[in-house]
């Protein structure tokens, strides 16, 4: 029927590029998306952009501690975000930071989504009295503010960047977990996973063929949110001189310097690190927030 | 009812003992007080006559054994640093925090419930979006920089309000030193307790608003409509009746990870509560109070769920407490 | 004939959203007598709840009223301040939802429900609005009424909490009732009693309806009158005997045939070939023409409907450029 009455039929899509095209119809979260790719470059060239490397002591000079912003450097450059207190200049603390708070929360969230989704999948799988044992484990976790476990275990550990590395992972796994159980429970009750089972399919293919993809679309949303949780936490810790020693300072470290000097009015030390933490924060929660409403099927409109 | 309470305080006892065995065996841990405690040019003598002081001496189980006997007559140890009791120095503390938590919620919700409706009534407007962006904002901005930010501008460059500390006291009922009594008190009150209240205040602009967006859709919104009722009712009796639910179990449930956040926002502001305590005890490794400290606000959260579920069920006519919620 | 209680012109509601516009409705004329039952008959989608709503005032954004007149007793409703239109509503004109679990409000008792429904229209004291309450519950035939009023909503049945929400649109002895699908949700045995009540109370309280639903048969004995709603418009529209038993629309015919019946038992229903148009920026033309087994060029123009005398002071009309040849010729 070529009847004028049908309506327009939408030219089939794979699921990727609907998810695709979905994100970039929101032009907020593309500016996220943008923002925080950039963010990412200056972390990752850090060595090779940055005016100074500030960690070398031979290239500081007290002389130059606490100028304001836009001051000139002696050897001809220019300061631009000032320096901090020790003369080094706060643009490459910055980009130097960045690859340190980066890092970190990358790295915890890719050590607890690991631990996580085994463990989801296990409960999920297995049922039982394994999943009774790690859902309770994963109730009594969650049900402590993540700051306060993360005090704790940076108190029982002790600082440095593994030690703060693990108390993120410690933290962290729970929420995969969880998220992974449920999806994967959903996806458990349906037959075809019954059909899978009575074939005598082993559990491997079962689990990573058939549960495995049904979980990730949460996951995705679980994880991005919790990379930005991870900076945001790694930050308050080192702020509170409980994590990362001052020979890696991240952001939160960097803010916390700046500190003392802000009652004197010298706010540029604790200012720029702090908006390049919160630019990193908000465009990685802009993607978070539009990838909820693209990968959550209930919401689409 | 009545039941019910009985048999949660129960679960409870269980809990805290559960909780008391974790913690002090992680605490035990933790490197070792001697070492910051004692003047590292002492001699071996004074050294040993201190460890034996502070029953450091003895063996874990032992240690433990000791803490339990104490904690069943409500002591729960002594300080090392200030060799007062623990637990009397985290009271002391305690009604700063709290005060600083309550005032902090309190703005939370005051403003967070009437700007979640604004934008769940509106999603298109302006006014909705500004504000669902300001809420993804809320939820990014690291909260020490903002109070750092905070005292930048309102200390700093306009000198309007002290910077940190909790400035004098007033006795409220003759026994409870709070600072919203006074004009004074309130300067230094609100800037921690808007810092505080940020992250909460982001949470419920957002959970209100998805409420409010699902419940509009709802038939009972229709059928009150129907009715003839005025716009003002059908929002502020049926649509908030409802959300209501869940907002008050996430505001009791909030209310535990408020006082937990605290302890940055002590930091940044020097408010003298539970929370500095906790880091201060952290970076001398003093045992008895991280213990004790622990062990309150484990007794806090308990309280508070209690006090959720009871609430929930005067709020949620469906919802019997014989039913046990987990 | 006198001045009919509601008189419905020309209505056109449309709903403006990023796929396009929805016409909902799209030129509805229909009027309503003092104490008559109209019948609007048509598939979901067929625009028949949004009829109703925009006659309550009740149309949410995207959607609007592009056009027409909604005349009850000669005031033109689409024409009212929003707060002179509030008063009508619940007060002289009130509706009845399809899904009773989900109307009463889950979290408030039954007696603030009703009484608020009161107190939004009139200053009475509380004992006043609960003894109307009480004795309204009472009229649909709720047991143990005092009971009932302090209890909340999920305590009640499905047929239950259709008989409260009856009672609450009855509060205020509306002139008109509309009634969207009311008994649907319902068991087959409840449908009966529900129906039952609800003719027994119009008539004793001389209030009109219009009572939509998908339910030809319901419609067989119920109703005075009926109109048939396909895709936003009434295709046909007459006393309820004339149009069920000699239907001039070929849809009308089309839904006739797919009721199963005594007469033609054993023989195979006859379905209505195709689906149901997306209304989504609807071309012009006939909108049945695709499943019409009697469409010819002269259905790409979008048919008026054209009126014809049925006998007895009454009139029918069908919208149709080759209608069937039954009903009364002029």
């Amino acid at each position: 029927m070529s009847a004028p009455i049908a309506p327009a039929a939408r030219a089939p899509q794979t699921p990727l590029a609907r998810v695709a095209s979905d994100f970039v119809a929101n032009p907020v979260a593309v500016f996220g998306a943008a923002l925080f790719l950039f963010i990412l470059l200056l972390a990752v060239f850090a060595p090779l952009i940055s005016p100074q490397n500030p960690y070398d002591l031979a290239q500081l000079d007290v002389m130059d501690s606490r100028l304001e912003p836009g001051s000139k450097a002696p050897g001809g450059g220019t300061f631009w975000l000032g320096t901090d207190d020790q003369g080094r200049d706060m643009l490459s603390a910055i980009f130097y930071g960045l690859r340190i708070s980066l890092g970190v929360g990358a790295a915890s969230t890719l050590f607890a989504l690991c631990i996580g989704l085994t463990l989801g999948l296990t409960a999920a799988y297995f049922g039982g009295r394994v999943e009774t044992l790690i859902m309770r484990i994963v109730d009594i976790q969650l049900s402590f503010p993540a700051i306060l476990i993360a005090l704790i275990l940076i108190a029982v550990l002790g600082q440095g960047i593994g030690k703060v590395i693990a108390a993120l992972v410690t933290i962290q796994w729970a929420y995969y977990a969880r998220t992974v159980r449920s999806a994967a429970m959903v996806e458990k009750r349906r037959e075809y996973i019954e059909a899978a089972r009575c074939l005598a399919l082993s559990p491997a293919r079962i689990v990573f063929r058939h549960l495995l993809p049904n979980c990730l679309p949460p996951l995705i949303v679980v994880a991005t949110v919790q990379v930005a949780a991870a900076i945001a936490l790694e930050a308050t810790l080192s702020f509170l001189g409980l994590g990362l020693p001052i020979t890696e300072p991240s952001l939160g470290l960097l803010i916390a310097n700046g500190y003392q000097y802000l009652l004197s009015g010298k706010y540029w030390i604790s200012f720029f690190p702090g908006i390049a933490l919160l630019c990193t924060i908000v465009s990685i929660n802009l993607v978070a927030d539009q990838l909820r409403d693209v990968l959550n099927p209930r919401l689409s409109r | 009812m009545l039941v019910f309470i009985i048999r949660r305080s129960l679960q409870s006892v269980l809990v805290l003992f559960v909780m008391s065995l974790l913690v002090f065996v992680g605490v035990y841990a933790v490197g070792n007080p001697i070492d910051i405690l004692i003047n590292p040019q002492a001699d071996q003598i004074d050294r040993e006559r201190a460890i034996a002081a502070l029953g450091l001496d003895r063996s874990l189980p032992e240690q433990y054994g000791g803490f339990l006997l104490g904690a069943l007559r409500g002591d729960l140890g002594r300080s090392f640093v200030h060799s007062t009791p623990a637990l009397a120095l985290i009271l002391e503390r305690m009604p700063a925090t709290l005060e600083l938590a309550f005032t902090a919620m309190l703005i939370a919700v005051l403003l967070g419930i009437p700007l979640g409706l604004w934008a769940g009534l509106r999603p298109n407007g302006i006014a909705g979006r500004t504000i669902m962006a300001g809420s993804i904002l809320g939820f990014s901005l690291p909260t020490f920089w903002v109070g750092l930010m905070l005292i930048m501008v309102f200390s700093v460059m306009l000198g309007w309000l002290p910077s940190n500390g909790r400035g004098p006291t007033t006795l409220l009922f003759g026994l409870l030193p709070v600072s919203f009594l006074s004009l004074e008190g309130w300067s230094h009150l609100v800037m921690p307790a808007t810092n505080l209240a940020l992250f909460k205040l982001a949470l419920l602009i957002r959970l209100t608003r998805a409420g409010a967006r699902e419940a509009l859709l709802q038939d009972y919104v229709k059928f009150a409509r129907a009715k003839g009722l005025s716009n003002a009712r059908v929002i502020g009796v049926h649509v908030l009746r409802n959300i209501l639910i869940p907002i008050v179990t996430v505001i009791g449930l909030e209310f535990g990870s408020v006082i937990a956040f605290a302890i940055v926002t002590e930091s940044v502001f020097a408010w003298p509560g539970m929370g500095k305590l906790l880091i201060d005890s952290i970076n001398v490794l003093d045992r008895p109070v991280i213990v004790a400290y622990l062990l309150v606000i484990v007794f806090l959260f308990i309280v508070i769920n209690l006090v959720v579920d009871v609430l929930y069920s005067a709020l949620d006519p469906r919802v019997r407490l014989s039913e046990s919620r987990g | 004939m006198s001045l009919p209680l509601l008189e419905v012109a020309g209505l056109r509601t449309h709903f403006f959203t990023k796929a396009g516009v929805v016409k909902a409705v799209d030129d509805v004329s229909f009027t309503v007598a003092r104490g008559e039952v109209l019948g609007l008959v048509g598939e979901s989608g067929s625009g028949k709840s949004m009829t109703g709503y925009s006659i309550m005032g009740l149309i949410d954004p995207p959607g609007r009223l592009v056009d027409g007149r909604i005349l009850l007793d000669g005031r033109d409703l689409a024409a009212l301040p929003a707060e002179e239109m509030r008063h009508l509503r619940g007060n002289r004109v009130a509706m009845i939802f399809q899904d009773p679990m989900m109307t009463l409000n889950p979290v408030l008792r039954i007696d603030r429900q009703m009484t608020e429904t009161i107190h939004a229209h009139e200053k009475v004291s509380a004992g006043v609005a609960r003894d109307r309450a009480r004795a309204a519950l009472v009229k649909v035939g709720i047991p143990s009424p005092d009971e009932r009023l302090v209890a909340y909503p999920h305590q009640f049945s499905g047929g239950m909490r259709q008989r409260v929400a009856i009672a609450i649109a009855l509060l205020n002895h509306p002139d008109l009732v509309i009634a969207d699908e009311p008994t649907t949700a319902l068991d087959v045995t409840i449908q009966g009693q529900i129906l039952f009540e609800m003719q027994k109370l119009t008539r004793e309280t001389g209030a009109a309806m219009i009572w939509i639903t998908h339910d030809l048969s319901v419609i067989a004995g119920l109703a005075d009158r009926v109109c048939v709603m396909y895709a936003g418009r009434i295709v046909e529209q007459g006393r309820v005997a004339d149009v069920l038993s000699q239907p001039l629309h070929p849809y009308t015919q089309g839904l006739l045939d797919s009721v199963p019946s005594h007469s033609a038992r054993g023989a195979r229903l006859r379905q209505i070939p195709g689906m149901t148009p997306s209304v989504i920026d609807l071309p012009p033309g006939c909108a049945f023409r695709e499943r019409c087994s009697r469409a010819a060029a002269a259905c790409a123009v979008t048919p008026q409907e054209s009126w014809r005398d049925a006998g007895r002071d009454e009139r029918r009309s069908v919208r149709c450029h080759l209608p069937l040849a039954g009903g009364a010729q002029p």
